[in-house]
């Protein structure tokens, strides 16, 4: 890990959520360490927690029936979970923003979109009515959108998923955050338009120096974006390495699980993917989690000791951690 | 073109109502020979052949000449504009209160979906959809004429106030106040309702949540983005409505002897007074129609997404 004080490092959250069916535990002992200018990617099946890991840093879980239980969110030393909801209206935007899956509905269909970046603006710079809105149409244009004098006055409606989607990103990125949260930006736009959104956070994150969390289920996109990947299953991390190492020796079932079921487009395929796998079963209710490993009932190693308590991250190399029973080597497992 | 649809209609539909003028002026003179009755009809034109009828009575309505009233003996036209002023303020004030209170209680019901004040609202639209509006009137009239005596029992003025004063004004509120709150009542539950459900919906969406991730306060969240996209539907239901509220309108005007058209329709209708409720008939028509655009101009100020849609 980098020597550097990490720009945000989130300990041991956990987050609940009340249903008519028992309690939640939706985050279980998550955290991480995001490096300023740097991209970590967050991967894992719908359901596992990885939104709502982002909207517990933003502090925006509904509250009820959400509860963060525990844990802390650090933002250059301050913990938010801490702050007074003032001082997280000071931070969302301006500090750390975030865009959403789905660019479609993101923004709101009665106002300009040119308002909409200005709001943020007026907001967190207090700048005038004039000076948000040259603002406004400096983000477009940093975004490539075209004629940005003449779509600062447009409405959504008048635009395209892509469009919307880097209308969302120049939002997000006006008060010049230190982090952004991209909650699958990508997962609702064809996929021509999926490189053009990631090549634009690229070159707006080396111009800007923002680090990035990139939230997807798409491991080519993790892939393409991010420096460290955390995969998370039943609102746990089960595994966190470097991305290269983690797609090269991913070690966690679930983990190899996830880049077997990634189709390729080789024309020999190695015989280890020759075909195309899947992961049995689905991901467990969060409310009835026993005491062992939840990804238990759908691996292929499973052991009494699986069943019966649930592992610990265990070091498996440089930077590289997985909780996984197979990799306790201190055990007798 | 649709006005004279209207009046065409109307026409053919009160022709088909038994007994006419000479009937009533006989019936209130305690009888008249046939002999009279013919004469009546007669000065009438009632004599004459139905289609004949009807081109006059429409060419007459083109020319802006609704007839002469047959009990008040005046121009329609000119009865009708000396009641069309209480009955607006009666109306518009009542459906202004209504969308404008009833938006507002939906909003503070929508905040919290199970607190105190939302079941409050739940409760005061189904009172609000089950009472009839002549017994709200009656209960209102019992509550603050009888019981608490702080209220003018009917009319729309006392009629010893010198008439363009201050206190001639401050005393039509006085007396608009018990009329508007019982026309009020119905519209206001389902106001109330219907903004509820509906900024409850738009509270669930996306643009909410990036709004909140802008760092937006609950405040701002609340009346600036949500509520714009609320009243969309509340528009429709207001337009619509308008028309609707002619008909309580003359309930409550005839409770409380508002001198509106409502009255003035009522008591028409018994009289068998055809040209002035054809002349209401074709202003109630012409209310609607003209509300019908407000409510299309309201629209393409509130959501962009009309205005593109009418433009392209």
């Amino acid at each position: 890990m980098d020597a550097a004080a990490p720009l945000l490092e989130v300990e041991d959250l956990e987050v609940e959520f009340r249903t008519r069916h028992g309690t939640a535990r939706v985050l279980d002992g998550v955290a991480l360490s995001l490096q300023p200018g740097r991209t970590l990617g967050i991967v894992g099946e719908s359901g596992c927690g990885k939104s709502m890991t982002a909207l517990s840093i933003m502090r925006l879980v509904p509250v009820p029936p959400g509860r963060i239980g525990a844990g802390a969110v650090r933002l250059k030393g301050e913990d938010l979970l801490q702050a007074s909801e003032k001082r997280m209206r000071e931070v969302r935007g301006k500090d750390i923003s975030m865009i959403f899956q789905e660019p479609m509905t993101s923004l709101n269909p009665v106002y300009s979109i040119g308002d909409q970046i200005a709001e943020t603006v007026r907001l967190h710079e207090g700048l005038s009515r004039r000076d948000s809105l040259d603002r406004a149409i400096e983000m477009l244009k940093a975004v490539h959108i075209p004629a940005a004098e003449r779509r600062v006055r447009e409405f959504p409606h008048q635009m395209s998923g892509g469009m919307r989607q880097r209308v969302m990103i120049a939002m997000a990125l006006a008060c010049r955050p230190s982090v952004l949260i991209a909650d699958e930006p990508t997962t609702a736009l064809d996929v021509t338009v999926q490189a053009q959104v990631f090549d634009l956070l690229k070159e707006l994150q080396e111009k800007t120096g923002t680090a990035i969390i990139l939230i997807s289920h798409d491991m080519g996109a993790i892939a393409e974006m991010a420096d460290r990947v955390m995969v998370m299953y039943a609102g746990r991390i089960v595994e966190e390495a470097a991305t290269d190492e983690i797609l090269e020796s991913p070690r966690h079932p679930y983990t190899r699980g996830l880049i077997s079921c990634v189709p390729h487009m080789e024309d020999e395929p190695p015989p280890e993917r020759a075909a195309l796998t899947e992961i049995p079963g689905v991901v467990p209710a969060l409310t009835d989690l026993g005491a062992g490993c939840s990804f238990a009932p759908r691996c292929a190693h499973t052991t009494d000791l699986c069943r019966r308590a649930a592992p610990q991250p265990f070091a498996v190399g440089e930077n590289h951690r997985t909780a996984c029973w197979l990799y306790d080597e201190a055990g007798a497992a | 073109m649709l006005l004279l649809a209207v009046v065409v209609f109307n026409f053919i539909l009160l022709s088909l109502v038994p007994g006419d003028i000479a009937d009533t002026l006989a019936g209130e003179s305690g009888g008249a020979s046939q002999e009279v009755m013919d004469d009546i009809r007669r000065t009438y034109g009632l004599d004459r052949p139905f289609h004949i009828q009807l081109a006059t009575y429409v060419g007459k309505v083109i020319q802006g000449d609704l007839g002469t009233s047959y009990y008040f003996n005046m121009p329609v036209t000119e009865l009708i504009l000396g009641r069309i002023a209480p009955t607006l303020l009666l109306v518009v004030t009542a459906l202004v209160l209504a969308i404008l209170i009833g938006t507002l209680f939906g909003v503070i019901a929508s905040r919290r979906p199970n607190g105190l004040f939302s079941h409050f609202v739940t409760v005061l639209a189904l009172v609000g959809f089950a009472a009839p509006v002549f017994w709200t009137a009656f209960l209102l009239i019992v509550l603050f004429v009888a019981m608490l005596e702080i209220m003018p029992l009917s009319g729309l003025v006392d009629p010893t106030t010198p008439r363009g004063t201050l206190t001639w004004y401050l005393d039509v509120l006085h007396h608009l106040f018990l009329p508007v709150l019982s026309l009020s009542s119905i519209y206001l539950a389902s106001y109330s309702r219907l903004a509820r459900a509906s900024m409850m919906d738009v509270l669930g969406s996306d643009y909410i949540r990036t709004a909140r991730a802008k760092g937006l306060g609950e405040t701002a969240v609340t009346y600036k983005h949500a509520l714009r996209n609320a009243v969309i539907p509340v528009i429709t239901i207001a337009g619509l409505q308008f028309s609707h509220i002619f008909s309580g309108a003359v309930v409550v005007e005839t409770v409380f002897t508002w001198p509106g058209l409502g009255t003035l329709a009522f008591e028409s209708i018994l009289r068998g007074d055809t040209p002035t409720i054809m002349g209401i008939l074709f202003f109630s028509a012409m209310i609607v129609i003209v509300v019908n655009l407000l409510t299309d101009v309201t629209y393409r100020i509130v959501d962009p997404r009309i205005r593109s849609a009418r433009n392209a």
